[in-house]
């Protein structure tokens, strides 16, 4: 993976930076120690590792301007970081950058039932939004696995999703007002507590845009009433096709789930020897359909589920019948990726997003991929929105192994855009598929997301190096060439 | 009077977008131009007009996927939805009766590119929530695309979200893929008559604040129903929309009438809930009007009811409420000004922000139709519009002066 080139004037003044940012950030906000920076070299894609200039952890708005201008005025360039959970390298530090750090920014500003919003800094824990405003009966809907730890700025910062996104959407259709601060060191207020943006919708840009555009400092985000009840089938079925049969007979029959999750046998076998969920080992692909809503809702539908599943050829189905079975279910895919930590010393995610139809296709694709890589793969996949998640088993130690699962990544992730679909459907791109954004995009396309870069950030110092496989001066991004002396269209219909 | 270009195919549309580029010379850009009337009015020499670029070439209804030319009548598609009972589930609102224009003509390029949308959003959110990707060409002239065609993507800036409410300037879209959903089997609406507003709206928040799936939430102050057309209803109405399977709606029926407090609850259902929600959608009440300026205000949905206080103590207004409060469609009297100051500083003490939606040319020429912008977000705003048409050729002034 490459990165930038290290400015090595940069990095011969990092004494005097600190100094500068020490003012700026008084007391244990500014990080030079070595070891101390050492917690902050990778963010969830631990394959890449790199050591930041200086780690700066701000407390307050105002100081985040602050570094910013200091950083635009000297040509210093900046990585923003939440909980670094990312697993795309999009909190990646830069040798000479400064790696800011939003884990201070903790508080919960205001609860506003009556608005149905919460407004939060950008370091409070996706979790504990919900844990808030549990208390009335209330919860915010996007729901990472790594909910526990990640920021809802990250979350911001990479639009994420969780399982429950299929019915409830991921974080930009559960955000209402953002404050930013770009790298001119601005700060900017969008949204609040309405609904829909007045001119270019830039919270829905800022939505995903992994840290390129401008520093969260502020969130506010719709929280709704928890559910009255849900429930969850558990379906089993001999084939993978008929799994993807039966997820394609819910929707079309009507049904949006409130998550619909798949797994195959080995992810079914790995999850069951770590967590012993209960699930059974004599399936090839293992259906967890939960319905939320109104009781009478959720039991009308529940049996009509269960129908579709008997007509798509499964061979086993358990309905929750207690709040303890549901979550029994649960428990399980809960723990996939764990699970299969364990029994393989290393594994690398993949997050692409293919048609819901083309699931068996492509699975038996990955299945192929995985004899010529000789590598084995487990998948879990949020069935309901196409989202794969396939984990490919490694071990770092060998020597040219995590090349190897890197490529077979890279090759799956080509799958998915063959078939229709994307590179990735919720963790990113950042380094991690920089590179294969060509696959997806072309040279035009590609250079029309960088002139939305350069309207925010036209030094492009904030998190350079992720995203773009080609980083073009804005400069030459702006000009236009056209031809003149165009002959207006003798042909063409006009009225 | 301007020249209308229809592009019959999109190396057409590229190539008019190339010669105005090279002209310098700009170009309204219009679907069906049954919005022609909103945003602030312009005159220029020519006119592009999608609507050839016609025709649904993908639609998989398992998929809840829809792909179609930005021409495409939005009439033709909800049509081809309802053969497999599904439905843009935003709920766009048809501008025609407001305008003065027919309704039912709009294309599908034009709800996405003034982002769109309906009683419903307080649910399911808007135009900008659907989109999941495009094709557009640009005032460089180049076309481009972002997206895809499944709803979990977050590969590169999300500039669906940019294209939805840019009013065709920043890129011309040629073909829209969005998201489709089931449409509700049952619906039924709870009226409760008599409230002033401020009750009406805490009995809105109420419901929203429940379990019980609210997908519309509307009040209407007294005479303003009779307007509505859809129900000859005399005093002050409050409406709750249930949607979705036929035993949850009945269930919740039975559950949000007894939150609500029981007694004098009328319940509308079928055609009848239909008929009013999309009057409501539609803002039939402030049609036929053309001379009363009408504002459309996205306010925090607790602070609905003190707006239009402070805005009706001032001015005679007429008013009414959708998404729980938090939108409000406004009608006054004739006035040079259309309110704007006295709208616009009620709005700014909330937060929030103020449309004008319907007024005449003058007054659009010289009151901002978008709510004006603060210097950051302005900053942006052109750098934005320049890195997509640096020339300035694409409904340049629509939106604001010099974008
Ligand atoms: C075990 C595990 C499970 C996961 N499950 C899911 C899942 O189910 N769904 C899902 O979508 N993701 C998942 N993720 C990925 C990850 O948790 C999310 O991307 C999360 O939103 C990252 O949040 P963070 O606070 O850790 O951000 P970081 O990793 O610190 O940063 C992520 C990106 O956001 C930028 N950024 C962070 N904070 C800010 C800010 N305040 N302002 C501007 N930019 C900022 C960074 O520069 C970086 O580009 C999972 C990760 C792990 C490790």
């Amino acid at each position: 993976m490459k990165m930038p080139e290290p400015d090595a004037a940069i990095l011969s003044r990092r004494q005097a930076i600190a100094t500068a940012l020490g003012a700026i950030v008084p007391g244990e906000g500014v990080i030079v120690d070595e070891e101390e920076r050492r917690a902050y070299e990778s963010d969830g894609l631990t394959a890449y590792r790199q050591l930041p200039l200086i780690v700066v952890l701000p407390t307050t708005t105002q100081q985040v301007a602050a570094v910013l201008r200091y950083c635009q005025g000297e040509g210093i360039k900046v990585v923003p970081r939440g909980a670094g959970t990312s697993l795309s390298g999009g909190a990646l530090p830069l040798t000479d950058g400064i790696l800011l750090g939003l884990g201070r920014f903790k508080r919960i500003l205001d609860i506003d039932y009556d608005n149905r919003c919460v407004v939060a800094q950008p370091g409070v824990t996706n979790l504990a939004i919900s844990d808030a405003v549990a208390e009335r009966g209330f919860y915010y809907a996007p729901d990472p696995s790594s909910q526990i730890a990640c920021t809802i700025g990250g979350n911001v910062a990479e639009n994420s999703g969780g399982v429950h996104c299929l019915k409830y959407g991921m974080t930009t259709n559960n955000l209402l007002g953002l404050e930013i601060v770009t790298m001119e060191g601005e700060i900017v207020r969008l949204g609040g507590r309405h609904l829909d943006a007045d001119g270019y919708d830039l919270l829905g840009i800022m939505t995903g845009s992994e840290g390129l555009l401008g520093v969260i400092t502020e969130v506010t985000v719709r929280i709704l009433p928890k559910p009255a009840t849900a429930r969850a089938l558990l379906i089993g079925f001999q084939t993978s096709e008929s799994a993807g049969d039966c997820v394609a007979a819910i929707i079309a029959g009507g049904i949006i789930p409130a998550g619909m999750e798949m797994m195959d046998r080995p992810a079914i076998h790995a999850v069951e020897a770590f967590v012993k969920a209960g699930y059974p080992l004599d399936v090839e692909a293992l259906l967890i359909v939960e319905l939320d809503g109104p009781k009478p809702e959720v039991d009308y539908l529940i049996g009509k589920v269960e129908a579709i599943a008997r007509e798509n050829a499964a061979v086993s189905v358990r309905i929750s019948t207690s709040e303890a079975e549901r979550l029994a279910f649960w428990a399980g895919r809960k723990a996939a990726f764990p699970a299969v930590g364990r029994i393989s010393p290393d594994y690398y995610c993949m997050d692409g997003t293919i048609p819901r139809h083309r699931l068996p296709t492509v699975l038996a694709r990955i299945r192929q991929l995985s004899a010529r890589h000789g590598l084995e793969v487990a998948n879990v996949f949020h069935a309901g929105d196409g989202n794969l998640h396939p984990l490919i088993l490694y071990d770092a130690n060998n020597s040219g192994e995590l090349e190897k699962a890197e490529e077979f990544g890279a090759d799956i992730l080509r799958l998915c855009v063959e078939v229709g679909g994307v590179l990735t459907g919720e963790h990113g791109v950042g380094v991690e598929k920089r590179d294969l954004m060509p696959i997806m995009f072309s040279d035009d396309d590609l250079k029309q997301q960088q002139r939305l870069k350069c309207a925010f950030d036209p030094k492009q110092l904030l998190n350079p190096g992720k995203v773009f496989p080609v980083l073009h001066r804005c400069a030459e991004l702006g000009r236009m060439h056209v031809r003149s002396g165009f002959t207006p269209f003798p042909d063409l219909p006009r009225f | 009077m301007a020249t209308t270009l229809k592009p019959a195919d999109p190396n057409q549309l590229r190539d008019m977008v190339l010669f105005m580029a090279s002209k310098k010379t700009p170009a309204e850009i219009v679907g069906a131009g049954t919005k022609r009337g909103l945003g602030r009015p312009l005159d220029l020499d020519y006119r592009i007009e999608t609507g050839a670029l016609a025709g649904i070439d993908l639609y998989e209804p398992e998929e809840l996927v829809m792909r179609a030319g930005a021409g495409t009548r939005l009439a033709h598609i909800e049509r081809a939805l309802e053969t497999h009972r599904q439905q843009l589930a935003f709920e766009p609102i048809d501008y025609g009766p407001l305008l003065g224009e027919p309704a039912g003509k709009a294309s599908i390029g034009g709800v996405f590119a003034c982002n769109l949308s309906g009683p419903r959003r307080v649910k399911a959110g808007a135009a900008r929530d659907h989109l999941l990707g495009f094709v557009a060409v640009s005032g460089r002239g180049e076309t481009f695309k972002s997206g895809g065609r499944v709803v979990k993507n977050v590969t590169g800036y999300d500039l669906c979200k940019l294209m939805a409410g840019s009013w065709g300037t920043l890129a011309v879209m040629e073909q829209v893929t969005f998201k489709v959903l089931p449409a509700p089997e049952a619906t039924a609406t709870l009226l409760i008559q008599g409230l002033d507003d401020r009750r009406a709206i805490r009995l809105l928040t109420l419901a929203l604040q429940s379990p019980h799936e609210v997908s519309g939430a509307a009040h209407l102050p007294a005479g303003i129903g009779a307007g509505a057309a859809a129900a000859d209803i005399a005093g002050p109405a409050t409406l709750l929309r249930l949607e979705g399977v036929p035993p949850s709606v009945e269930a919740r029926v039975a559950a949000l009438g007894e939150l609500i407090g029981g007694d004098g609850i009328d319940i509308l259902d079928g055609a009848a809930s239909l008929a009013i929600w999309r009057a409501l959608r539609d803002v039939l009440p402030f049609a036929g009007q053309a001379d009363r300026p009408v504002w459309r205000l996205s306010v925090p949905p607790a602070a609905g009811a003190g707006v239009v206080a402070a805005i009706g103590a001032q001015l005679p207004a007429e008013a009414y409420y959708d998404w729980g409060g938090g939108l409000i469609w406004l009608m006054l009297d004739r006035r040079a000004d259309a309110g704007a100051g006295l709208i616009r500083a009620a709005v700014g003490d909330v937060g929030g922000h103020a449309m004008l939606v319907r007024a005449t040319p003058e007054v659009r020429a010289s009151v901002p139709v978008f709510e004006p912008q603060d210097r950051a977000v302005g900053g942006l705003t052109r750098r934005i519009k320049e890195g997509f048409d640096p020339v300035g050729i694409l409904n340049p002034g629509r939106m604001y002066a010099g974008v």
